[in-house]
């Protein structure tokens, strides 16, 4: 990353904390878009509370997402699970084709309205991309590399947790990056079955047609999503050296 | 390729034992049948149901056959055979699965109620996927080539249609919802399918071109990437609603506008919001493609002396198509999940149903709109896998194969 952007991303940051904590400050520059007399800044719910709950909301799945998907990514690559390997390559492929607006949907009407099928849905969602990529990862390390550890006498937990992991974990980072990214975007849809995020935010401005509530919800969930990427490719970098990768 | 089709059947007589699959997928469908509900039974659309164990939701004769048969099957499948076999038990495991919703749903309708609803529950949808995935799992231990899939996918589409027009389901909720909106199901199909197809098409016929002229200069690559990777950021509910006030004033003040259907509200800010969303996997991929055709590839081309216009039409773009088809099949398949927002600003499509049983708290309703989206969404992943398989041309199998 170069300075410019690194600048860039510093300042972005300092802006949505600063209109976060005190959004009527902001209220100018949303006025042209709320339509006359209509109070420009969402104050139903302080605009701060829904970013933590989204951020808060987000974290969880994305956490709980990480936890299954690598679990099952360093079974499915183990000696006796590589006959499920394709089989779950095939079924992380199909359930790609889910759309998140669909796996909510069909959430609510076993789990019923408000967080809980928001969780779920960003749960289901984020395994995908995490499976897949730390499923590449620990797949397509080097045999010979297998094979020298093997020959330092490294037993196959030792292996796993000293020279699998660490070596994949770039990809596996990539991959919780793709869920968070995906999942802050959707949980925005969880506002429609009730759940406390900044989607709330843009519902309201769809239904009442105040544009200003549309941006002001839509910039924000941007501008946490260009952080959390630009975060967690920070990351990815340092767990890249960390492993030895040229970068 | 013609190696892998064979694998199974060189591998001589099969070595009796459990397959780690199939035990898997066995031990998800026998306790989903004998402890989780089967169907959930309301009086009427949106009041508390009665959830049925499948003895309680079928008469005596069809819970025994669903049992037997759900059992038999799934001791099959956690055992070592041929996929043919493996195929055959999980398609008869799905065959009973429908036939038990349809029973189910006239068992417990009293005669001539219209008003009372049953949906299947927990149990049923549970082994409905296990037995789902192991006859995907049994289709693909046969490696199909790409028409064998497609050809597949059409009997699937052709049966299922059947089955609905029978009216065995009828007397299910979900038929029901859709008995209510019969009129309209067709055309929000028609419209969601529309939103999606043609927001892919605009957007590789202006991301495959953008791409191939910002290539070449890292400046603008990089900033046609970048500009392409924020846009991905908005969230789709806030990308629809922000292109709501701008599209409403160029319907208002530019004539002429609104007579294309360019307004605030409808399709206008979806067609653009799904295009935003397909410009940059369609110029990603494009990139990507061209990017990864050899080098001495390239330096032939030039020895031979092709223009660069040459080595662009006849050589690297041939060569990057199955690069840049893969990015289309993945942004065709992500909008016509996205096509469901449309249903939000009036854009019409299968969200409509989406968010109207959201609304009503009508699970069905939702379920209507949704398994529609699922399948056109894999029927589409399905067709685009095959087309891309084949752009790779027949040689291309066998280092693919592992």
């Amino acid at each position: 990353m170069n300075r410019a952007s690194q600048v860039a991303k510093f300042a972005l940051l300092a802006l949505l904390g600063a209109f976060l904590v005190m959004p009527e400050r902001f209220a100018g520059l949303f006025r042209p878009f709320a339509p006359g007399g209509t109070a420009p800044i969402y104050a139903q719910t302080p605009l701060l509370t829904l970013a933590v709950d989204h951020l808060l909301l987000v974290a969880a799945a994305t956490l709980a997402a990480s936890v299954l998907a690598v679990s099952c990514a360093v079974l499915a690559t183990r000696p006796a699970g590589r006959e499920v390997l394709p089989f779950a390559r095939a079924v992380a492929n199909l359930g790609q084709t889910f759309p998140p607006v669909a796996v909510l949907a069909l959430a609510v009407p076993v789990f019923g309205f408000g967080t809980v099928p928001t969780l779920i849905a960003l749960v289901l969602y984020g395994l995908l991309p995490i499976f897949e990529t730390a499923l590449t990862g620990l797949a397509g390390l080097d045999p010979a590399l297998m094979e020298a550890a093997r020959g330092m006498g490294l037993t196959d937990r030792q292996r796993l947790v000293q020279v699998e992991l660490p070596l994949a974990l770039p990809m596996i980072l990539s991959g919780i990056r793709l869920a968070a990214v995906i999942g802050l975007a959707t949980a925005t849809i969880g506002s429609t079955v009730a759940a406390s995020t900044l989607g709330e935010v843009i519902v309201s401005g769809l239904l009442t047609g105040n544009t200003a509530y549309v941006l002001q919800g839509g910039l924000v969930v941007s501008a946490l999503a260009i952080l959390t990427d630009a975060a967690f490719r920070a990351l990815e970098r340092a767990a890249a050296r960390r492993a030895g990768f040229r970068s | 390729m013609g190696e892998s089709s064979a694998t199974w059947q060189r591998r001589g007589p099969i070595r009796p034992g459990l397959d780690p699959l199939g035990a898997i997928l066995a031990l998800l469908i026998g306790p989903s049948l004998l402890a989780l509900p089967l169907m959930i039974a309301r009086p009427n659309r949106i009041a508390a149901g009665t959830s049925l164990m499948a003895w309680s939701a079928l008469p005596a004769g069809a819970a025994l056959a669903l049992l037997v048969v759900l059992g038999l099957a799934a001791t099959l499948l956690a055992l070592r055979i041929p996929p043919p076999l493996r195929l055959a038990a999980a398609a008869a495991a799905l065959l009973l699965l429908g036939l038990a919703a349809g029973w189910a749903a006239d068992h417990l309708t009293p005669p001539g109620d219209r008003y009372s609803r049953v949906s299947p529950d927990a149990g049923w949808w549970l082994a409905f996927v296990a037995a789902g995935l192991a006859t995907g799992d049994g289709l693909a231990r046969l490696r199909p080539g790409p028409a064998m899939r497609v050809a597949a996918l059409a009997a699937i589409l052709v049966l299922g249609g059947l089955a609905l027009r029978s009216g065995f389901w009828d007397n299910l909720s979900l038929l029901r919802e859709y008995a209510g909106r019969a009129d309209t199901f067709g055309r929000e199909v028609r419209t969601h399918l529309g939103l999606a197809l043609s927001s892919v098409a605009a957007a590789a016929a202006l991301g495959i071109p953008a791409a191939l002229l910002a290539r070449p200069i890292p400046a603008l690559r990089g900033a046609l990437l970048g500009v392409l990777n924020v846009v991905q950021t908005i969230p789709s509910m806030a990308l629809f609603g922000m292109l709501i006030a701008p599209l409403a004033w160029i319907g208002r003040t530019i004539p002429g506008a609104a007579g294309l259907g360019i307004a605030g509200i409808g399709a206008a800010p979806a067609f653009l919001a799904l295009f935003a969303y397909a410009l940059l996997p369609v110029a990603a991929a494009t990139v990507a493609g061209l990017d990864a055709v050899p080098g001495p590839v390239r330096d032939a081309a030039r020895g031979v002396g092709m223009t660069g216009r040459q080595r662009l039409a006849q050589v690297e773009l041939p060569l990057a198509l199955p690069a840049i088809l893969t990015g289309i099949r993945i942004v065709l398949v992500q909008n016509i999940g996205l096509a469901v927002i449309a249903g939000l600003v009036g854009g019409g499509g299968l969200g409509v149903f989406v968010f109207q049983g959201i609304s009503q708290t009508a699970g069905d309703l939702v379920l209507l709109g949704a398994l529609p989206t699922v399948a056109l969404a894999s029927a589409a992943a399905v067709l685009l896998d095959a087309v891309i398989e084949l752009s790779r041309g027949p040689g291309a199998g066998a280092e693919r194969t592992p």
